[in-house]
């Protein structure tokens, strides 16, 4: 009985619980005065509000880039900005959400590049080489990514750089609309990296290898002999399955049953 | 020193504490005890939320009448259809395509990619943005067979072994088999996989494996597969329409009973729209957001499980739909986290989990079933879970160990996105452990399908997330994102044979939907709400009580 009960108080769903004694903070909805428990986020916090999201929400975890968000403080010229999903609300916060941002995004043909990638880039997204260094976008991004730097590895023809540099975009465009100089830097930087991962990053051989001989059937008797097998049969050999070492080095590792590889 | 209250504080000493002892132990190999398989059973039985019979319940109507369900999902499967069947005209299709697909993540891109490639024009209809899905939120990785010293027949046996051995056998070969061609198809795609300089993939362990085949691509492995796969589709505009904010909410048949498209909403402007299809793809993904038994979900915003509601209706079979995946490390601190998946690599990459006292209590890398069982016996039978100040019960997750085990920097190198994730909230993971509960995850089962993606229903196919057997009633990290794109491309395979041979056009009905309306009140089923519901709904009370419509 005792254990029901405490189950039930981690039954909250997505509903947050303020703690205990929670002070109520004023933040400004687009302009809109709000009374909410400090500590969510903003997400949270304009739901408290009672806000319905369609736009602007989707993973709820600081990865899909639905919930760029732009804000002020009372009383502060700083323009800030944040994930909606991963900001903390904070008092006489002035919030407005950009759910959508018209970006550039030329279509491409990755199989067909017509020139060398560093040329393709300068093809498809000329204005990238326009770029005054003015660094706004590196303050704006959420994911503290200097922007303007991969801005400038590109320009250098660095593409693996900018690739590396640019991983953690979650796309969500407030650099893009900050840009004074009209530059998409989050759709050119989607090309830089799938130029990367398919030109420049060196292939995985053993990949091709295992390929071909999944191509050649070679697996499928070996599966068919499994699923055909009396369960106490498998179970066995699960239990029975030799365990690759926490430190082996990947290739190199060999399993002395080596009749099914 | 940190985010963590004094109290808190004061019992992470007693982790530091024992953290020593416990490297040792490590760098020599030594692991804590995993299960027998009959202590599996018992642990599973005893303390998984699962298997205990209170929150479920028997459905009343429709193909898998009897089958025990969580209550959730029983009663959003027999609510009323949201859609007003007479007010639709089924005469005139707003859209008319070769193949419609029913959500936007990595089943359903990839699946649209495919059929492109094989001539078709493709429409497809999604709920949110395109890739706003569960897939652009999985860190941790994706299996494959892909090293020398494994093959898909070992990959088998871990799925199935994973999955107690519940597994539809011919689903998991197919996974099995085809999960290398998927990483080439993803790395000729230009993704960016973690390699070594010579090209070979780095490769780690996951819960339940006995090779290292985990792949990844930083701790955005997901987001990194999304992200791709989105970039194509877009590149292919031409032949793939993207209607976003535009979900399904009912499949139309055709006067034969095949599947020939569906009813759209547009969440704006709250349009229906008549999509005519000669072939369908229901990817919808999973059920995270019915919040199951109340716990908190990893899941994204839209995982509201739309497409079991509407494959149900039109006579699709589902399978093991009463088994959902709780991962057993879910963020319970603070507040803001909560619910937050903290990938299964932190205890790839040598963790350990610790109860109030700074003891390990279990294997850190069971199969996650069993390492939630774990965690949840621990805080509520033996009672030595750690208290939060919003009293949530959770454990530590010692994630300092992994840069004393793989050198200073490690946490920040290969777990970015969760470094900055707590580092907000003023707590850093490589110098203090985090507190964790299981938290909803995954959706076990869902619509059958067969090895080719086929549902029984002519015409509509199914992938992902939302349909079952694959994983059986339990699924290993890194076979999901793995079971979308293999499940997904051979939907777009078979979808486009069959678009192009089977004979369509007969006129379009909504009969099967006004049936069940039918069906639920001769079963005296009172419904108070309408399926499927497409969002949740986080408006507080406060507020409820005040609105008006
Ligand atoms: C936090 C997290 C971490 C994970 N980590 C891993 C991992 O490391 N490795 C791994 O293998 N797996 C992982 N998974 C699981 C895996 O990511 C998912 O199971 C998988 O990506 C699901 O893909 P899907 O295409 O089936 O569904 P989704 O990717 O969820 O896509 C479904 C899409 O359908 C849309 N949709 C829903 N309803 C409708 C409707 N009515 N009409 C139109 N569209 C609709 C949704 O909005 C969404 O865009 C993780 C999952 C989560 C949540
Ligand atoms: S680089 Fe631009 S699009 Fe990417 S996360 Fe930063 S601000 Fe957003
Ligand atoms: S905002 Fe535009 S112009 Fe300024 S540094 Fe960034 S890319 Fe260059
Ligand atoms: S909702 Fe996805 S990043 Fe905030």
């Amino acid at each position: 009985m005792a254990e029901e009960k405490k189950l039930k108080t981690l039954a909250t769903g997505d509903k947050t619980i303020p703690p205990e004694g929670a002070k109520m903070i004023p933040i400004y909805i687009m302009g809109r005065e709000y009374v909410v428990p400090e500590t969510l986020t903003i997400m949270k916090a304009v739901e408290y509000a009672g806000y319905s999201y369609v736009r602007g929400c989707g993973c709820r975890g600081g990865i899909c880039g639905a919930c760029g968000t732009f804000y002020r403080f009372i009383g502060d010229y700083r323009l800030r900005s944040g994930l909606a999903c991963q900001t903390v609300a904070e008092p006489n916060m002035i919030i407005m959400q950009l759910p959508f941002f018209p970006a550039n995004r030329p279509g491409y043909d990755l199989e067909k590049m017509q020139s060398a990638p560093h040329e393709e880039l300068r093809r498809l997204y000329p204005e990238v080489f326009k770029c005054v260094g003015c660094g706004t976008c590196t303050r704006t991004c959420p994911m503290d990514i200097d922007v303007m730097d991969y801005i400038a590895l590109m320009k250098r023809g660095d593409l693996k750089g900018a690739a590396i540099k640019s991983f953690d975009c979650v796309m969500c465009g407030l650099c893009a609309s900050r840009c004074p100089a009209q530059i998409s830097q989050f759709t050119a930087a989607m090309f830089v990296r799938r130029v990367y991962g398919k030109y420049i990053l060196p292939k995985a051989a053993h990949v091709k290898k295992r390929v071909d001989e999944v191509r050649s059937g070679k697996y499928e008797k070996m599966l068919d002999e499994l699923m055909s097998m009396k369960q106490e049969d498998v179970k066995k050999l699960y239990v029975e399955r030799e365990r690759e070492p926490d430190l082996a080095e990947a290739g190199k590792w060999m399993p002395k049953d080596t009749k099914n590889l | 020193m940190s985010g963590y209250t004094t109290v808190l504080s004061e019992l992470i000493k007693k982790a530091e504490a024992t953290r020593p002892a416990r490297m040792e132990k490590a760098r020599k190999g030594e692991h804590f005890p995993a299960l027998t398989m009959e202590q599996r059973q018992q642990w599973l039985k005893k303390y998984h939320p699962d298997y205990k019979s209170d929150g479920r319940r028997k459905l009343l109507i429709g193909p898998n009448k009897g089958m025990e369900l969580p209550e959730e999902v029983a009663s959003l499967i027999e609510s009323r259809s949201r859609l007003n069947t007479k007010a639709v005209d089924l005469k005139k299709a707003d859209y008319e395509t070769d193949l419609l697909v029913i959500g936007a993540g990595g089943a359903g891109t990839a699946a649209a990619l495919v059929a492109q490639e094989l001539g078709l024009k493709v429409l497809v209809s999604t709920k949110l943005r395109h890739g706003d899905s569960n897939t652009v939120m999985a860190e941790g990785g994706i299996q494959g067979a892909t090293q020398e010293g494994d093959s898909p027949y070992f990959h088998y046996l871990d799925v199935i072994g994973g999955g107690h051995f519940s597994n539809a056998p011919a689903l998991a070969a197919a996974l099995t088999n085809d999960a290398p061609l998927i990483i080439n198809w993803l790395e000729d795609l230009g993704m960016m996989f973690d390699k070594a300089p010579s090209g070979r993939m780095k490769v780690r362990h996951g819960g339940g494996t006995c090779r290292k085949r985990m792949h990844s691509s930083g701790d955005m492995t997901g987001a990194e597969i999304m992200r791709v796969l989105r970039d194509e589709a877009r590149n292919r505009d031409n032949d793939i329409k993207m209607l976003e904010f535009s979900p399904a909410v009912e499949l139309i048949l055709d006067s034969a009973g095949k599947a020939a498209g569906a009813v759209l909403y547009n969440l704006e402007t709250k349009e229906y729209y008549v999509v005519r299809a000669k072939a369908v793809v229901v990817a919808t993904g999973g059920f995270g957001r019915l919040h199951i038994q109340g716990f908190p979900t990893t899941n994204h915003y839209g995982a509201t499980a739309d497409g079991i509601v509407m494959a149900y209706r039109a006579g699709a079979k589902l399978q093991d739909l009463d088994s959902t995946q709780y991962h057993p490390t879910g963020a319970i601190f603070p507040e803001q986290n909560v619910g937050l998946l903290i990938t299964e690599k932190v205890r790839g990459l040598g963790a350990q989990l610790l109860n109030v006292d700074g003891e390990q209590f279990c294997f850190p890398l069971e199969p996650r079933d069993v390492e939630s069982a774990c965690v949840i016996r621990e805080c509520l039978d033996i009672g030595k879970g750690v208290v939060t100040p919003t009293g949530r019960f959770g454990v530590w997750l010692d994630s300092p160990m992994i840069d004393l085990l793989h050198g200073e920097g490690t946490v920040r190198k290969e777990l970015p996105a969760k470094y900055i994730q707590f580092k907000r909230y003023d707590i850093d993971i490589s110098r203090v452990p985090m507190l964790i509960y299981p938290t909803l995850h995954y959706q076990n089962g869902g619509i059958q399908i067969d090895e080719w993606s086929r549902t029984g229903i002519d015409g509509l196919f199914s992938a992902g997330e939302v349909a079952g057997g694959v994983h059986g009633r339990n699924r290993l990290m890194g076979n999901s994102l793995l079971d979308v794109l293999v499940f997904g491309r051979r939907a777009g395979l078979k979808a486009a044979e069959y678009a192009k041979s089977a004979k369509t056009g007969s006129p379009l009905s909504l009969k099967h939907v006004e049936d069940f309306n039918k069906e639920i009140e001769a079963a005296g089923i009172r419904s108070t709400g309408v399926s499927p519901i497409l969002l949740p709904d986080y408006a507080p009370d406060h507020v409820k009580a005040r609105q008006i419509v």
